[in-house]
């Protein structure tokens, strides 16, 4: 039972991964048979080793199919509002992705005191896009890899955020564009100022020489725990959340006592998650919104 | 948990999203929002105005119906007054008309009695004239005392 409970926490936790498996790799099937590969090869890995050897080279194609379908199908709803878009009486659907942006947009003008048309797009992406991926969360655990274990896909994991490539991603390109707007609106000058002049900042020249490295260990480090807070935070959460479910799930194959209060307990869990999932899209983008105000802010 | 090249992936599907909402969904929403933000501002506006012209024009018909009013009873007033003044003329004027009636024939009526008179005072001197022959029993020369016998029906 343990043995067997471990192997579906793992089989939940692992993306279907493509990628390049090097020459000579010895690959293990079901059956115990090995395999020695002649010539490097592209494949789907079929445990979570194979995929862990295929090295950077490789694509989780669960959570990029799933993530990128969602943003299709977000930016299609998106598409479709905007082409009805008028001035007249709004009605349903339209009225929700209205009342969408309005937010978004309050939400940037609070916080966003600079000139820049590309944020509250942006905003509007990451919140609407987080949380689709978030949502994919209270999909029942087992339904989605079951099905797609029939059809003979190995893994399949259906929230993209619970797949740190994919938060980290999105914290990257907003860091990305952080510095970008930092240069371009303090100058590359302003922007190393910042970093060295911070937060100790005296007159004398000689002192403030000698306190330049200390204040660029500390901003750089301040500038970096930015995007990997970002990332993390809404990788952390997601995955804790699933894995949550997943260890509710388990309890559906202990009897029909247990598998009762397991459902009761999925139901509980996925009620508190609306919250969480929500919750987390909003302060990914809050705390895009933040960074890149601060970017635009001159000293 | 690897961290690969979905990283990548990710970032490019990302920047893409971010694209396509800046230049395709953002502003035609955004647009539509401030136009109807503009147009029921300016709705609230009118229906302001025409709120306050239907006061206006309320308070100018109260006026008006309280003048018309006013008017009306001064018109009714007025035909009143002329009314009573008519029917006192006429009852004036049927007076007089009575009065110059009854004169006129209180007039008649003594020009009757006089014709009366003088018709019976001819008769009577007839038949005195008449009795008197009867009484003679002879006939009296008409011509000699006529002037006698008109003298005494004249003091009749």
């Amino acid at each position: 039972m343990a043995g067997s409970s471990t192997d579906y926490i793992k089989h939940h936790l692992t993306n279907l991964t493509y990628g390049k498996l090097p020459e000579g790799y010895e690959r293990v099937d079901h059956d115990g048979n090995r395999e020695v590969l002649q010539e490097g090869t592209w494949t789907f890995a079929h445990s979570a080793q194979e995929a862990s050897d295929m090295g950077f080279w490789a694509f989780h194609v669960d959570s990029l199919g799933w993530s990128i379908g969602l943003g299709i199908l977000m930016m299609w709803f998106f598409r479709r509002a905007a082409k009805k878009a008028n001035s007249g009486v709004p009605t349903g659907f339209q009225n929700f992705v209205e009342m969408l942006v309005e937010f978004v947009d309050k939400t940037v003008k609070e916080t966003f005191h600079g000139r820049n048309p590309i944020v509250a797009p942006l905003s509007l992406t990451i919140f609407g896009w987080v949380f689709l991926m978030n949502l994919m969360d209270l999909v029942p655990v087992d339904i989605i890899p079951k099905v797609m274990e029939l059809a003979g896909v190995p893994f399949q994991k259906i929230v993209p955020t619970t797949d740190p490539n994919i938060t980290m991603a999105m914290a990257i390109t907003v860091f990305t564009m952080m510095i970008y707007y930092s240069i371009r609106v303090k100058g590359i000058g302003g922007f190393m100022g910042e970093l060295a002049l911070h937060p100790f900042n005296v007159k004398n020249p000689f002192l403030q020489a000698l306190f330049i490295p200390v204040n660029l260990f500390l901003e750089i480090i301040a500038l970096v725990a930015k995007p990997i807070s970002l990332g993390l935070r809404l990788f952390g959460n997601l995955y804790a959340g699933e894995m949550i479910f997943i260890l509710i799930a388990l309890l559906f194959s202990a009897g029909l006592a247990l598998g009762l209060l397991g459902g009761v307990l999925q139901w509980a869990w996925a009620v508190f998650h609306i919250l969480v999932i929500t919750l987390q899209a909003f302060i990914f983008m809050v705390l895009t919104i933040v960074y890149l105000s601060m970017a635009h802010e001159d000293h | 948990m690897n961290v690969n090249a979905t990283l990548i992936g990710q970032i490019i599907a990302f920047a893409v999203f971010i694209w396509f909402c800046m230049k395709y969904v953002w502003p035609f929403l955004i647009k539509a929002m401030d136009e109807r933000q503009k147009k029921i501002a300016d709705g609230l506006e009118a229906a302001n105005r025409a709120e306050r012209d239907l006061k206006l024009a309320q308070e100018k018909a109260t006026t008006q119906i309280r003048e018309a009013k006013e008017q009306a009873s001064d018109i009714i007033e007025q035909a009143n007054k002329r009314a009573s003044q008519l029917i006192d003329e006429s009852k004036e004027q049927a007076r007089k008309e009575g009065e110059r009636l009854k004169a006129a024939a209180q007039a008649e009526i003594e020009q009757e009695v006089n014709r009366a008179k003088e018709q019976l005072r001819q008769q009577i001197s007839a038949l005195a004239v008449a009795g008197a022959a009867k009484i003679l029993e002879t006939s009296i020369d008409e011509k000699a005392h006529s002037e006698l016998i008109n003298k005494l029906a004249e003091e009749l």
